[in-house]
Formats: structure tokens, C-alpha cells, sequence
């Protein structure tokens, strides 16, 4: 699976749109996907991969929007100990970094 | 990631070379890491390039720190990219068609073996890469490595034979052999004749698969994914 994000990443940016690589650098406790999960977005909202169960793509896809505009790489903390936890917590009380990057 | 950087990566992945994408989390700068070169945004000091090379040998993404470089430390992420795990499967008979797809799915590449003309077809196995050679020669020309498995499923000892031959002396992580206990118990008795070790024989699983009560092919392939699945993710196991 991923082969295709960084196909598929590669496969949006050569039809000029923007596009963002988010990847999970570190993981605490019951995490649900592991180090090296990836997923990418592109600027009409299509993604492809994972980087949770489904409980931070959407955040991750905000990040990635502010990361395509000003092509600035960031890292972005989830989990309990995070003020956002209620809104984009881990429900399973992990907690996972992601690390953002724009596609050139 | 830069275009450069991008295009090196696809294009090993696509030639089957390993190679770990190693990134400077402070600036942004990548750098490919080979087994034999390197490629990049910044050069890394010899024991953090060992240190990225075992991690691309172990399969193993994740953090390192170049805490020499200054005292706060670099941090650096390495993203590890090998080649897909492999399976190869000895005899293109009803439970490879469930099992092709499956391991597919899990993420192998699926080679089926079986020199009868009439099970290693296309349209049996669409997509499915089929060698119809005899099987110690196909699995030989294959190079088994640490990262492939090989799983027997014609219980004809003229075919599962020879595969096992090559298979218990390769570094397979897994060898499986589809078999009653009575089938597998005659199977050792043979194998050992030709000289096969008891350490060697204790490496095949047999009768294959996990112990799920599967009765159809779809069910035996679900048994088989299953064990491939916990030798590989879970030291000891199965």
C-alpha cells in the first residue's frame, strides 16, 4: 500500500496541483497505525493512505492545506496530552507525531 | 520532498533497489540512503550511516539523533523503502486462487510455481506472476532471501519434494506444506532420506496454516496469510 501514496503523491503533482506527504514519525502507546504510515493530500481534498484509524486524517488535512500554501514542512503532535484531544484525541489513548511535507 | 529527491526514490523502489529516505526533521533537507551510496541534501557521519543502513536492513522506520553534531542534538527520521515481501507458492491449485489475492493484499509480490501446463494459466491467476519450470529449479532461480516465503500446496511429492529442498536450505522466513499430519509424517520420513537435518525439517509448517478450523480454500489461503503473517510480526509465533 505504500508504494501507491508515493506513486500516487507524485502521480497529482505532475498534473500541477499541490500536493502534501504527511508520515507518522513516532508513536506512544496503543497507536493505531505504525512509524512510516503514510498518507497524501492534494489541494482539491483527495487523499490517499492513513496515517490513524481515521481519527486525525481531518486534522492532518488542515495542516497539509497551510503546508501547501507556504511549502513550510511541519510536525504535529496528537493524543491525550494534546489540548485538541477531545476534537482529534486518539480514542484509543495513544498518541502519534506526524510529520508534514509538501511535494515539489 | 524535493523533485529530485521524489524521482530517485520512485525510481529504486521501482528497480527493487532498498533505500531509506533519511530527513532532517530541524531543516526539511532529505537524503537517500543506499546500501551502497548516498544521495542528497547532507551527508551523514559513519556510525549514523550504519545506524540508517540497519534500520533499512531491518525494515525498521523510525528516529535516530545525531547528538554529536550539536547539543541539542539533530533529529532525523529515517523512512526505510525495500522491496515487497514475496511469496512463493508451489502449485497453482484451487487454494493458491484464494491465496494469490490474499497475500496480494497483505502486501506480497506472488509468484505461483507448477510446471502442469494446465493449472499455472492466466486466467486461473490474473495479474499473478506464474513460472512453469520445475519447482527446486523455479524456486532456485527465484533467490529465496530473509524476506520471502514459500508455501507447498500440491501435496504431489514429486513437486512439494524438491521444493523443500531448496526451501529448507534457503534463509525463507517461513516454509509451509499443505498436508493431513499423516501426509506431513510420510513427507519427513522422504525428506529425511535425502539428508534433510531434523533442524531443517522442523522449519516447515505443517500441517500449514493456523489452527481456525478452515475448511473451504478461501478459508485454508485465510489459515496460511494468517501464520505467514504472525512468524513475521511476532517473534516465536506459530
Amino acid at each position: 500500500m505504500k508504494d501507491d501514496i508515493l506513486e500516487q503523491a507524485a502521480g497529482w503533482r505532475a498534473e500541477g496541483r499541490k500536493v502534501a506527504l504527511a508520515t507518522v514519525v513516532a508513536t506512544w502507546g496503543s497507536s493505531p497505525r505504525p512509524v512510516g504510515s503514510q498518507m497524501a493530500v492534494d489541494d482539491a481534498g483527495s487523499m490517499i493512505g492513513s496515517v490513524s484509524g481515521g481519527c486525525i486524517e481531518g486534522a492532518v488535512v488542515h495542516e497539509a492545506r497551510k503546508t501547501m500554501e507556504d511549502g513550510e514542512p511541519r510536525m504535529i503532535s496528537f493524543g491525550v496530552s494534546n489540548e485538541m484531544a477531545w476534537e482529534v484525541g486518539l480514542a484509543c489513548g495513544g498518541r502519534v507525531q506526524v510529520y508534514v511535507e509538501a511535494v515539489e | 520532498m524535493k523533485r529530485d529527491i521524489t524521482e530517485r526514490l520512485l525510481a529504486a523502489r521501482k528497480a527493487g533497489r532498498p533505500v531509506a529516505l533519511v530527513t532532517d526533521l530541524g531543516t526539511g533537507l532529505q537524503t537517500l540512503v543506499y546500501e551502497d551510496a548516498i544521495h542528497g541534501g547532507f551527508g551523514l557521519e559513519d556510525d549514523l550511516l550504519e545506524e540508517v543502513r540497519e534500520r533499512l536492513r531491518q525494515d525498521r522506520s523510525g528516529l535516530v539523533s545525531d547528538l554529536e553534531e550539536d547539543e541539542d542534538g539533530v533529529q532525523l527520521f529515517v523512512q526505510t523503502h525495500n522491496p515487497p515481501l514475496r511469496l512463493l507458492v508451489v502449485g497453482a491449485v484451487h487454494i493458491a486462487q484464494a491465496l494469490a489475492p490474499l497475500a496480494a493484499l497483505t502486501g506480497y509480490a506472488v509468484t505461483v510455481i507448477d510446471p502442469r501446463g494446465s493449472f499455472a494459466t492466466e486466467s486461473r491467476f490474473p495479474g499473478v506472476s506464474l513460472h512453469d519450470s520445475w519447482p527446486d529449479e523455479a524456486l532456485s532461480a527465484l533467490t529465496i532471501d530473509n524476506r520471502t516465503a514459500v508455501v507447498t500446496l500440491t501435496h504431489d511429492p514429486k513437486l512439494d519434494d524438491p521444493a523443500l529442498l531448496v526451501a529448507l536450505r534457503s534463509p525463507a522466513f517461513y516454509v509451509g506444506s499443505l498436508g493431513s499430519k499423516r501426509t506431513h509424517a510420510k513427507r519427513l520420513e522422504r525428506l529425511k532420506e535425502q539428508g534433510v537435518t531434523d533442524a531443517e525439517l522442523a522449519r516447515i509448517h505443517a500441517p500449514v496454516g493456523l489452527d481456525i478450523g478452515a475448511v473451504t480454500p478461501a478459508e485454508i489461503a485465510l489459515s496460511v496469510m494468517a501464520q505467514i503473517t504472525a512468524v513475521r510480526r511476532k517473534a516465536g509465533a506459530a
